[in-house]
């Protein structure tokens, strides 16, 4: 039996933990790209691409580190393009689709969360994942505000899009107890200084999203208890996801030895 | 022969043309040890796709100007702020047309009221102005419309 050093567990767990964090943008920028052409008015298709572009640059950061963390010779575009669905660790969250409010109060409900852990990511042990907290929680706190100012004109708009405003905050509302459930590698990251435990966000998510429902008009209630297990932290994805990553990859894996 | 400073400050951003990578306040750090120059860059956003212009743009100046081993890192932390732009290269953007950014915000709460913001057009300087769109051309700028003059313009967004 092969006894690891805790550095090596250490390195091991910073790298899994790095993928989950990458996973989540790259996810949710891929969702975000799907409105490219598809987008209400063209101003908020520039915007979306936008949006999606930080994330993808979050994403690119972080699996970067868990690339070299890993120490198995996986660059950024290996661990994006070339692995299956049950390999991917971001929330399912993330992979939900649907209409422009329930991409809106999606986006809320991400960027409001995202920002809350790393807001506490910015004092990580580790200065690389510290680097790049920084820099986000910049680009995250726009995110956010550009998703509540669409979640208040919807909800407090016309009959019609205050009527699919409310199923979007409902359905997100549901979800998003996903969001607070904490891996046992985001606890031990948590505990040594290095991660941060999704758990803490609550007060913060449920501050903004009661704010944001008494201006956009929606009926709120309390996010629910997190899941005990069984999410996409695990690898446990929604059936949307081969399909997703289906686009995503369909390009690299066709012409693998490409390059650009 | 200028030196390695000298040559990187004149590199300017392959999408704000107008500003060096010194007056925008990308270009972080140059030092020379052992015949390798070592370039510090920061990206303006993360996922800002000219940082990889900036790479080959440097390291093309350089060679030009007798510096044939050059290395370009990225740095994140400290992140960029456009509070980092110099006054002449704000001055500069102005020239351009386009409106240089205000003081960058400080983290807060979430603010769902109408934004307004005091944006001056770059042309005539008039003050009647309003924003048609948050997000621009560039991730780092937004698009704006002159009531008095007519014209629309950009504004570098602040961060």
């Amino acid at each position: 039996m092969t006894s690891l050093t805790s550095e090596s567990v250490e390195s091991a767990d910073l790298a899994a933990y790095c993928l989950m964090l990458g996973d989540d943008a790259l996810i949710m920028s891929h969702r975000l790209q799907e409105w490219c052409a598809r987008a209400p008015e063209i101003e908020e298709e520039v915007a979306l691409a936008n949006i999606a572009l930080d994330l993808l640059g979050q994403a690119r950061l972080l699996l970067t580190r868990a690339g070299e963390a890993e120490g198995a010779g996986r660059d950024e575009d290996r661990l994006a393009f070339f692995r299956e669905a049950a390999e991917f660790r971001n929330v399912r969250f993330t992979e939900t689709t649907g209409d422009f409010a329930v991409t809106m109060t999606g986006l809320l409900v991400f960027a409001t969360w995202r920002l809350a852990v790393f807001g506490g990511l910015t004092r990580s042990r580790d200065a690389g994942l510290a680097a790049v907290a920084k820099k986000a929680v910049k680009e995250l706190a726009y995110h956010r505000d550009h998703a509540a100012q669409w979640v208040v004109r919807l909800g407090d708009g016309t009959d019609v899009s205050h009527r699919r405003a409310q199923l979007a905050w409902d359905s997100a509302l549901g979800d998003a107890a996903e969001l607070l459930h904490a891996h046992p590698v985001e606890l031990r990251m948590a505990a040594a200084g290095i991660g941060v435990d999704p758990a803490t966000a609550r007060p913060e998510l449920e501050q903004v999203l009661a704010q944001v429902a008494a201006a956009a008009t929606l009926r709120h209630r309390p996010l629910p208890e997190p899941p005990r297990g069984g999410t996409g932290r695990y690898g446990e994805h929604s059936a949307a996801m081969p399909a997703l990553l289906g686009e995503l990859q369909s390009v690299a894996r066709a012409h693998p030895e490409a390059t650009w | 022969m200028v030196t390695a400073r000298q040559a990187a400050e004149t590199v300017t951003d392959p999408e704000l043309p107008v500003l060096t990578l010194a007056e925008l306040g990308v270009l972080r750090d140059v030092r020379e040890s052992d015949g390798v120059v070592v370039v510090s860059i920061t990206p303006t956003y993360t996922g800002c796709p000219a940082i990889e212009a900036m790479r080959d743009d440097l390291r093309a100046r350089l060679r030009e100007e007798g510096y044939p081993r050059v290395e370009v890192r990225t740095v994140l932390d400290p992140p960029w702020t456009t509070d980092w732009i110099s006054a002449a290269g704000r001055e500069k953007l102005r020239a351009a047309g386009i409106a240089p950014p205000g003081a960058a915000p400080r983290p807060g709460t979430i603010d769902l009221g109408p934004i307004r913001r005091a944006v001056r057009c770059p042309r005539c300087d008039s003050a009647d102005t309003v924003e048609l769109s948050p997000f621009g051309s560039t991730a780092c700028k937004a698009l704006h419309r002159c009531r008095h003059c007519l014209e629309p313009f950009e504004r570098v967004k602040e961060i």
